[in-house]
């Protein structure tokens, strides 16, 4: 497919590879923000074509990941509700609550539904105007214009038997979390393509100068990936700390202006709670005032109160970049895709289903250590 | 999650009384009904990046051919350096 396929080009890569091999003096460690560009870099092995020199830690940009168990559990009870037909991007329904899945609301009677889009939810509302069709709004800022844009239709139209649990996560307040931490050994970020695609890129500018790291806005395809660590380290080497942007052919400095006022009109920046991470200022949306009848919190009513995390999995760490997926000692054992303990082993963008499906870990050297977990390999 | 796919889009759609502007995107084959309403300026024959059912960009064509003209730079800087 066009603007996919010769981005994935072996020798291109390798080129890329080879001109970071030479510019290369020092070692340095990049974080990649977005789990999707975790999943490209493990699925190519990436890793191995970097010279030693490069570390590549991987962040904490999966939703699905840093969704508080709390907020599963409230999906799960609002979902059990017989009138409620709960909707969900795919991969939301495996995520183990304190006790169950939405999957296994599902398997015993719920009416859990897969959509495409938030306007799949919005249509089963119209279709259904005695049922309470609810939808789980979860994202980075990539998907905060859907999810605005169908709570913004609803109430355009005035239907009033569709809602929202929102679980929106924003990208820069994570990151300084993640520089502001005493362990954090990254020199510089591949910042997340898709959510620049949004919001453009000047809201890195002050992170980039504050802690002095270079922010290469960055794609997913191979290719972009390596063009992204090489704008990196040439910063790095050069002694440069600036926001770049790799991604040229989809992000413009200014973002997409239309989709920005949308999420503004729509939502507000709010507190969250990451999972594994904990509560982050100003790191959420919430719906405003004027569409606060569209919260499903509000409508329903639902506390699950506070809940443990399943204390094996070091989820918090991984999403952080100070633990490979590997030295978790449930990795592969006690958590697999089929039983997973923590959320990254749930999602396709998640750091340890990643490492479990592509066998990332081998990039490590210690892998007489390892379970032989990974199947196909 | 964030997943967005390129896709050219083959026809809008503009009717009365509609609440946003859609057109029909071809994925490799797949046709999908695509929300434009934030790329009001993409047209048919564009291609856009399209996440959850919203085209959230154009792709600029000129911008994408920069990475290759980089690939031909970094080649000469080899032939020149390689004995
Ligand atoms: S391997 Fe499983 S238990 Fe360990 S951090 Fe990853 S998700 Fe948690």
């Amino acid at each position: 497919m066009k603007f996919l396929d010769e981005y994935r080009e072996s020798s291109a890569a390798a080129q890329v590879a080879r001109f970071i091999r030479r510019i290369v003096r020092r070692p340095w460690t990049l974080m990649e923000v977005c789990g999707g560009q975790t999943h490209t870099i493990v699925k190519s092995g990436l890793m191995d074509l970097l010279p030693p020199e490069i570390t590549l830690v991987h962040g904490p940009g999966c939703p699905v990941c840093v969704t508080p168990v709390e907020l599963i559990d409230k999906a799960i009870a609002i979902a059990a509700r017989p009138e409620t037909i709960f909707c969900s991007f795919g991969d939301m329904l495996r995520v183990p609550g304190s006790s169950k899945s939405l999957l296994e609301v599902k398997a015993s009677g719920a009416d859990v539904r897969i959509v495409y889009s938030p306007l799949d939810a919005l249509k089963l509302a119209r279709a259904n105007p005695a049922r309470e069709v609810v939808f789980f709004a979860v994202g980075f800022e990539t998907t905060a214009p859907a999810n605005a844009m169908a709570v913004w239709q609803a109430e355009r139209e005035g239907i009033r038997n569709f809602s929202v649990l929102v679980a929106h996560v924003l990208v820069p307040p994570a990151m300084e979390a993640i520089l502001g931490s005493p362990h954090c050994r990254i020199h510089g970020f591949l910042a997340a393509g898709h959510v620049c695609t949004v919001m453009g890129w000047e809201e890195y500018t002050p992170i980039s100068r504050r802690w002095h790291v270079p922010i290469v806005v960055t794609g997913f395809e191979p290719l972009d990936l390596l063009e992204g660590v090489q704008m990196a380290v040439t910063q790095l080497e050069e002694g440069r700390a600036e926001v770049e942007n790799q991604y040229r052919r989809a992000v413009r400095r200014e973002g997409n202006r239309p989709a920005q006022e949308r999420i503004a009109e729509v939502f507000e920046v709010a507190p969250r709670k990451w999972r594994g991470i904990g509560e982050i200022p100003s790191s959420g949306l919430r719906l405003r005032e004027r569409y606060r009848a569209f919260d499903a919190e509000g409508k329903f009513h639902v506390d699950a109160g506070a809940v443990e995390e399943p204390s094996e999995c070091i989820a918090g760490l991984v999403l952080q970049g100070l633990k490979k997926p590997f030295e978790c000692p449930a990795f592969g054992t006690r958590c697999t895709p089929e039983t997973p303990l923590g959320a990254p082993m749930v999602s396709s963008e998640g750091a340890c289903a990643a490492y479990y499906l592509y066998g990332g870990r081998r990039h490590e050297g210690n892998e007489s250590e390892l379970p032989s977990a990974a199947p196909g390999r | 999650m964030c997943l967005a796919v390129p896709g050219k889009v083959v026809s809008v759609i503009e009717e009365e009384g509609l609440n946003f502007r859609r057109g029909k995107v071809d994925f490799g084959g797949v046709l999908k009904e695509v929300c434009l309403a934030y790329t009001p300026e993409a047209a048919v024959g564009d291609y856009v990046l399209v996440h959850v059912g919203f085209s959230l960009s154009v792709v600029d064509e000129a911008e994408a051919q920069k990475i290759f003209e980089t690939l031909r730079e970094m080649e000469q800087l080899e032939e020149l350096e390689s004995p």
